[in-house]
């Protein structure tokens, strides 16, 4: 282990996430391009999804498989989940975290680790 | 070692091992997911012994107070009983006497209930009320604490309701009826007593609510209060006299009620109950919420709050699932 600050660390930790999950989901529920897949669903389970979805990316820890991440959202692609949407859910949790002043060299890492499940995302 | 209590069987916890991990590699089937303590798939409660700290960090204070915790990041030094959270052999039948019935208007009936045995809840929580013991239903405490000596519950009658219609009209004072509970995490919690308040409850969904105001109240909430009842017609609402008796007493506490309908008299305001909360007061950020009711009314004003700036774990909602007939 190098004694560099883990992407994770930098961000700001669970605090981060803490901070980020409610503006994210806003986001999210505000954005037309995806908000119908979240009508039917419990917001309070949906915010914790979010939330471990948000410490994942940030680089935190978890233990999310690839099949977790098919599993979670076959039915989300036989409803015609794609490209498109996984799209905007990256743009919309870069824009999060610019609110919060995170740098534009953590958020496009950031990116890269959302980006890392879109094949698993949409089952291909 | 530890050991871990589930459904009436003993484990034994092995070292380093989370109460998860415990269970499922013994075969025990339980939901999980991320498996870190974030996304609260597996959330369960200890009924007996306490959860490690930092097994309940992320969840709300309602919760917390009731002994939920993770038990994918639960590693305890000490003995727990645990359950899932819906079930419902973790609570003891308690057998109740009918103290009084009487009508707050057509449709809902005051049940005051004398419990056999003491039950430690909080004003706004539920319980399920048995006709017999196969055939129960859910309904919000109306009394506080200390502060009414009987259990509180405004039970509307409900077309074809099977428990609803018994108590309309075969319950009678003095019978003895079984009880299990208390449930729910829709309930105040002290500590910000500035916060301001909004309160949003349709029908009977103002049951839970007017335990919550009064307990707050007494518990000494100095932020401001709003209730907002919504019904179609004034015959739908009730408990008018006495919350406007309270906003009389208590500066801090403003009642609206709100009528659908056409008809609607001075002295109300005109339109539904979360519409018109929503253009009185459009901002809500910090604010704490509480939604009781109608389901569709809940969905729609928990989104509405929280995309109008309140937290999420400041909406505290009640939805009032109607049993289809079979």
């Amino acid at each position: 282990m190098s004694q560099q600050e883990s992407l994770y660390e930098q961000i700001g930790g669970e605090a981060a996430v803490n901070a980020a999950v409610d503006i994210f989901y806003r986001k999210v529920l505000s954005d037309e391009r995806i908000n119908a897949f979240f009508d039917d669903v419990d917001m309070e389970k949906q915010a914790a999804k979010q939330k471990a979805f948000l410490t994942m990316a940030f680089g935190g820890p978890h233990n999310y498989t690839g099949l977790d991440m098919r599993k979670g959202h076959a039915h989300l692609v036989a409803r015609g989940l794609n490209d498109s949407h996984v799209d905007a859910v990256i743009e919309d949790l870069g824009a999060t975290l610019r609110e919060l002043g995170v740098k534009e060299e953590l958020i496009a890492q950031v990116a890269a680790i959302a980006e890392s499940t879109r094949n698993d995302v949409l089952s291909r | 070692m530890a050991i871990i209590r589930y459904a009436k069987d003993n484990y034994d916890l092995e070292e380093n091992q989370s109460v998860l991990d415990c269970l499922t590699h013994r075969g025990v089937a339980l939901p999980f997911s991320c498996r870190s303590g974030v996304c609260q798939t597996c959330l369960m409660r200890a009924t007996g012994g306490t959860p490690t700290e930092a097994s309940q960090q992320g969840l709300k204070d309602s919760l917390r107070l009731q002994n939920y915790f993770l038990p994918c990041v639960c590693y305890p030094d000490t003995d727990l009983e645990v359950a899932l959270p819906d079930d419902a052999d973790a609570q003891a039948v308690i057998p109740a006497t009918v103290k009084s019935l009487r009508l707050l208007n057509a449709d809902i009936m005051h049940v005051e209930l004398e419990s056999h045995a003491q039950l430690d809840y909080r004003a706004g929580q539920f319980i399920n009320l048995f006709q017999h013991q196969t055939l129960g239903r859910s309904y919000s405490l109306a009394s506080v604490p200390h502060q009414d000596d009987h259990l509180h519950l405004h039970v509307r009658r409900l077309p074809q309701g099977r428990v609803s219609g018994w108590i309309h009209d075969e319950l009678r004072p003095g019978q003895t009826v079984e009880l299990r509970g208390p449930g729910g995490d829709c309930f105040y919690i002290p500590g910000d007593h500035a916060q301001s308040m909004m309160l949003i409850g349709t029908g009977s969904g103002l049951a839970p609510l007017y335990g919550i105001i009064r307990d707050a109240l007494s518990q000494g909430h100095t932020g401001p209060i709003y209730l907002f009842h919504g019904s179609r017609d004034l015959n739908g609402l009730y408990l008018s006299a006495e919350l406007r008796e309270l906003m009389a007493h208590y500066a801090n506490f403003n009642y609206i009620p709100c009528l659908s309908g056409d008809d609607v008299p001075a002295g109300y305001a005109s339109g539904r109950a979360h519409d018109i909360a929503f253009e009185q007061i459009p901002s809500l950020k910090n604010w704490r919420m509480f939604l009781c009711g109608h389901p569709e009314m809940v969905r729609i004003t928990k989104r509405k709050a929280f995309l109008a700036g309140a937290a999420m774990k400041n909406i505290y909602a009640d939805a009032f699932n109607v049993s289809q007939p079979l």
